[in-house]
């Protein structure tokens, strides 16, 4: 609270970096301890969590006032003008405080409440159970059991208690093995494939330098390799560029040498390393900020950028994986550099492929619950939730959601869940709003005490699961087995809702997604209702005594709205994310909206403002 | 003509080729007048595979051994492969199918001799737009009357033979303006949009020359059109040439309207690419589209550099740009690039679908094409020669219908309940306006139609498409009216590349259309389920 030298400034401009820029909203703005509010005239309220603000910058003064722009981890750019420039100052100030805080115990999700009490509390920690889900792979099993040896976090502070290796692997192998590996991160199971009896295991980097080796290590990769009866050879998956795995090899790491494992294939698949995806990002939010953007300095800002190309490069990896343990019945051994970013993409992504489990709300919940947070993804450190280094910061996470986006395109059909519930987790992954995704890894998780001084984002996603399903969903469609998807060029498009999630001037006026979504929720209550009936009918036609009661009671029962339902949903705006609606800005399809051309110079007259308000209002409620 | 003499060889024994679509096919191969035709024998299921030969932009042979192979590219985009035993067969086929597909006379074209079981003759040639539209229009306002000042096509050779010309305006003035114009297409309108009481005028330049020439008439007929609409409206002229160019017309007789001689009336330049970099960027497009292998980068510079997504843009920007100053300004609308028959109609029937609730519903559609682009002369025979795969240096061919359906897709991507019909219908349109057993899309204009009496001897594309087995594949099963105005995004972001035309035949469309058919399930699911509901209070047992 000590940070916050103004709470209200009035006057305030809000433009919208699309629009012309006449049509500019005048409100005041406040300054919480958790959220920056803006509220218009119009009474609509724009809040931004300040957890969400990756960057405040104070523009050179103008006639009008002093701009202050906002760029969120959401992408969403708000661009204000206010009047004083002390007042700017001060809100400029304030938000640099604010939005980068040193210690986790002044992140949101330490004070916020989803009004639940203790034992709900409880409860939402406890919905994903990855014990369960281990068992639900069918493990243990008569190759693989669950280790011990790391159970206080002693060989890998960065890896979760519960590990699961091959039976035949002793526990001074396992020691020997995690001695050679960077940060002790030794190759363990990630998924095991029950039908092919082959198995995803993820370690990182050898310490193999120029030409150390270590015999407990090669004697761990065999005996995964024997725990996979189907296949003798293993691959190894070093998702680096070569050259970087070179690089690393005269820094005392490196990648296996063939000769010294005797049942390996080596293979790099050439995912770049975090600070290239970041600078990726940052070229694409660049390109996309850009006012009056042409389409040709789009596609040009999208090559240049790269990000679509190493989106491509994580799924092909992933598909390679799929492969090997499809088609080869072989086992796969993946690691990058730590073990925790690209290995962590393809792992998951390769579940995803091979497991229709996966691809149900829940199952991919517990896949990102499994590889993502058990494993030890730094997410604290890649979202930047603390005021740390910058380079540590890289959107690793948000690259897999939108490769399993590219998934959902591709196969309409195979996923229970929707774009929405991909864009819900992204916002919270940044958000500390909730403890999943604090910390570096579990035992850091477990020293913050998570599970008792904050809540779970599970809940939210699981029992109000309306907002978050794919209406098309089939699980027993053809596609129900493994995913085979093509990842030639043309199938990789610009996520316009990841990255102008908040520009709803770009976005489709109607969601076809919201509609089908209703109808066939509508179906089902109408068949519901339906059966209730003929039920009652048959009830009343056994004892039939009370005719007259029965018309009245037949007619009271039908629904009377349900035929106006199907209009009226047609023209209220959608918004992507149900659960935060109130977070969101809506726009009216207005013309003034687009920016078909810069032709207010020529025009003598400039639009009356009054005018599309109205026709925005009325836009909204016909 | 016989097309016996141009049919080399009665037939060879083949094999075809249909890429990931479907498995191969092996038979008979058969050239007629019209069709390639393979007949896979009496046992096997589909028990004749048909091209229409008028579909072939392109063909190239190879020979090797004592056998040969066709590789046929189709105007929908397609490729195919044949197979063809012996080198003699292979090439007589070749020449057989080369001289047949580039036929040019209209008569003898297939429609001609197309007679479906299903369909009678002269169905649905019902169709009078400028007279039904007249109907519409005259319902509003009186400013308006239908002129036949055109009837033996002596005005204008590419304007049918009605015209809604404001009323102030007699037909001895038209004839002056006519005069004035570029083909002697004068401006008329195109589309009076009533809430505003504004209209949307088409034309083609004024023939103004170095000299800077003037037409009383011309102007009293642009007068007449403020004057019609409410007090104190202002005009904007759009020329879809650049400052320059429409300046650089003027060498060759052509030109634009002086500010000085049309009082009241703005003239707003907005580049539209036409003609032959049209061609070009369409070209290149498909030829990007055909190349599984390319990397990423590669694929988006292609996707930069062939610019077919920037005209999108342009095109619907300037039809914005005028359905915005019609709506909001309150201001008539006159449209023209030079011949006015290209350009200046992306403009007028884009701005007519944001604006008009009725062009956006199935029958509304296809009045809207057949008025503002069959009617209105795009010569169809010219632009829809050859598609994206011919060797010929392109003449007169220009992708512009096809520019106007990928705009109308993306308006249907933006507002997806807003259009009843569907991304089917506007393939099918993409596909018959380059090859098609219907008469519709043949000739360049109402006075050629006229005299191939194409009319009366041809079916129409309508009654065909209108048949209720089409209706599934064609229509929007979201569809819900929208009374208001459709504004699109324009930005690139929210533009996309209209991968169920260009990529129709490299993508496996399996999952997207088991999807549709998903869609549609709900739909009826939902339908049935309403429908079900007053049955049962109805059904109620009687006393």
């Amino acid at each position: 609270m000590e940070h916050i030298r103004t709470t209200k400034v009035e006057q305030v401009k809000l433009l919208d970096r699309f629009s012309t820029s006449s049509k500019a909203l005048t409100g005041t703005l406040y300054l919480t301890a958790t959220h920056l509010l803006f509220i218009d005239s119009h009474q609509k309220e724009t809040w931004i969590l300040h957890h969400h603000i990756a960057s405040v910058d104070k523009l050179a003064l103008t006639t009008a006032g002093c701009p202050l722009v906002i760029q969120c981890k959401n992408f969403r750019i708000v661009h204000f003008v206010v009047p004083r420039e002390r007042d700017c100052h001060d809100v400029y100030n304030s938000l640099l405080q604010l939005s980068k805080q040193a210690k986790y115990e002044d992140l949101y999700a330490f004070s916020y409440n989803p009004q639940q009490n203790e034992s709900e509390r409880q409860r939402g920690w406890q919905l994903l159970d990855l014990a369960e889900e281990y068992k639900r792979m069918g493990l243990p099993n008569s190759n693989w059991q669950l280790s011990d040896a790391n159970r206080d976090y002693k060989i890998c502070e960065t890896y979760p208690r519960d590990l699961y290796v091959p039976r035949i692997a002793s526990k001074p192998i396992i020691v020997g093995s995690s001695k050679f590996r960077s940060k002790g991160r030794f190759p363990v199971l990630s998924y095991y494939h029950q039908a092919k009896e082959a198995a995803i295991c993820r370690c990182s980097q050898p310490l193999s330098g120029f030409s150390a080796r270590c015999l407990e290590d090669e004697h761990l990769l065999q005996a995964i390799s024997k725990a996979t009866p189907a296949n003798r050879f293993m691959y190894v998956v070093d998702t680096r560029p070569r050259l970087n795995a070179m690089a690393n090899r005269a820094a005392g790491k490196g990648y296996e040498n063939e000769d010294n494992y005797s049942n390996i294939r080596f293979q790099f698949v050439g995912i770049e390393n975090i600070h290239v995806m970041r600078s990726s990002l940052q070229k694409l939010l660049e390109v996309n900020g850009t006012k009056g953007l042409s389409v040709n300095d789009f596609y040009s800002g999208l090559e240049s950028s790269g990000w679509l190309r190493h989106i491509k490069a994580v799924l092909d990896a992933a598909i390679f994986l799929a492969r090997a343990i499809v088609v080869e019945s072989a086992s796969v051994l993946v690691h990058c550099s730590d073990g925790w970013d690209r290995t962590a993409q393809v792992c998951s992504l390769g579940s995803l492929l091979l497991d229709p489990y996966y691809r149900t709300l829940r199952g991919f919940l517990v896949l990102i619950e499994k590889d993502w947070i058990s494993f030890g993804h730094k997410f604290s450190e890649r979202c930047g939730h603390l005021d740390g280094d910058p380079k540590e910061v890289s959107p690793v996470f948000t690259q897999f959601l939108e490769c399993v986006w590219h998934l959902t395109e591709q196969f309409p059909q195979a996923f229970e869940f929707n774009e929405a519930c991909l864009l819900q987790i992204h916002e919270h992954v940044h958000s500390c709003q909730f403890g999943n995704f604090l910390g570096n890894c579990q035992k850091e998780q477990e020293e913050l005490k998570l599970k008792e001084k904050t809540y779970s984002l599970w809940p939210l996603l699981l029992d109000d699961q309306r907002p978050y399903l794919n209406p098309l969903y089939s699980p027993r469609a053809p596609v129900a087995a493994a995913l085979e998807p093509n990842t030639v060029s043309f199938n990789f498009k610009f996520w316009r809702n990841m990255y102008h999630q908040f520009d709803r001037t770009l976005h489709p006026r109607q969601s076809v997604l919201n509609i089908i979504m209703n109808m066939s929720e509508q179906t089902k209550q109408l068949e519901k209702d339906l059966t209730d009936l003929e039920s009652q009918l048959n009830k009343q036609r056994k004892n039939k005594h009370t005719d007259g009661v029965l018309t009245k009671e037949l007619l009271n029962s039908v629904r009377p709205e349900s035929p106006t339902l199907k209009t009226s949903l047609c023209f209220k705006e959608q918004t992507l994310l149900p659960g935060n609606a109130a977070l969101r800005t809506i726009e009216g399809s207005n013309p003034a909206d687009n920016r078909y051309s810069e032709y207010a110079e020529e025009f003598s007259k400039s639009e009356p403002a009054v005018v599309s308000l109205e026709y925005g209002v009325a836009r909204m409620t016909c | 003509m016989e097309f016996s003499e141009l049919i080399r060889t009665g037939q060879a024994q083949a094999e075809l080729l249909r890429g990931s679509e479907a498995p191969p096919l092996r038979g008979t191969l058969c050239v007629t007048g019209h069709h390639l035709l393979l007949s896979p024998g009496a046992q096997a299921t589909p028990d004749l595979w048909l091209l229409l030969l008028r579909s072939v932009d392109s063909i190239e042979k190879r020979v090797e051994g004592d056998s040969g192979t066709i590789t046929l590219r189709c105007k929908d985009l397609r490729v195919l492969q044949l197979e063809i035993e012996g080198v003699e067969a292979t090439l007589d086929i070749a020449r057989s199918i080369e001289a047949l597909s580039s036929l040019e006379s209209v008569i003898t074209s297939f429609p001609f001799f197309y007679r479906p079981k299903s369909l009678r003759l002269g169905d649905a040639w019902h169709f009078h737009p400028p007279e039904s539209y007249y109907k519409r229009v005259a319902r509003e306002t009186n400013a308006w009357r239908l002129s036949e000042a055109n009837e033996d096509f002596s005005l204008c050779p590419s304007y049918p033979r009605a015209v809604i010309v404001p009323r102030a305006v007699n037909n001895d003035a038209l004839a002056r303006s006519a005069r004035f114009r570029q083909g002697g297409r004068f401006p008329v309108l195109s589309y009076y949009h009533a809430p505003s009481g504004t209209a949307l005028l088409r034309s083609s330049q004024p023939l103004t020359g170095p000299q800077k020439r003037r037409c009383a008439e011309d102007e009293e007929l642009l007068r007449a059109v403020l004057a019609g609409a409410r007090p104190g409206a202002q005009g904007f002229i759009v020329d879809t040439r650049s400052t320059q160019a429409a300046k650089q017309a003027r060498m060759t007789g052509g030109g634009t309207e002086s500010k000085a001689a049309y009082p009241g009336w703005k003239r707003l330049h907005r580049p539209l690419e036409r003609g032959r970099p049209l061609q070009e960027s369409f070209v290149r497009l498909v030829e990007a589209c055909g190349d599984l292998e390319q990397s990423m980068d590669r694929w988006l510079s292609r996707l930069e550099g062939c610019r077919w997504l920037s005209h999108v843009k342009e095109t619907l920007s300037t039809a914005c740009l005028a359905a915005h100053s019609m709506e909001r300004e309150g201001a008539c609308i006159l449209v023209h690039g030079a011949e006015g028959t290209d350009s200046t109609l992306l403009v007028t029937s884009l701005a007519q679908i944001i604006l008009d609730p009725l062009s956006r519903t199935m029958a509304g559609f296809q009045e809207l094409i057949e008025r503002e682009w069959i009617q209105a002369g795009h010569p169809f025979q010219l632009r829809c020669a050859h598609s994206a795969f011919s060797h010929a240096r392109p003449k007169h061919e220009a992708p512009t219908f096809l520019l106007f359906l990928d705009c109308v897709w993306q308006l249907g991507r933006q507002f997806p309940l807003s259009l009843e019909f569907g991304e089917g219908m506007l393939l099918a349109l993409f596909d018959h306006a380059y090859a098609s057993p219907f008469g519709t899309f043949l000739c360049n204009s109402e006075k050629e139609r006229c005299l191939c009496e194409v009319r009366t001897r041809t079916h129409s594309l309508w009654s065909g498409l209108n048949q209720p087995k089409e209706q599934r594949k064609l229509r929007n099963p979201l569809y819900v009216p929208n009374p208001s105005a459709i504004w699109p995004s324009v930005e690139p972001q929210s533009l996309r590349l209209w991968q169920g035309l260009f990529l129709r035949w490299t993508r496996p469309p399996e999952p997207s259309e088991v999807a549709w058919e998903k869609v549609w399930q709900i739909v009826t699911d939902q339908e049935k389920a309403e429908g079900s509901q007053p049955t049962v209070s109805a059904s109620e047992p009687q006393p």
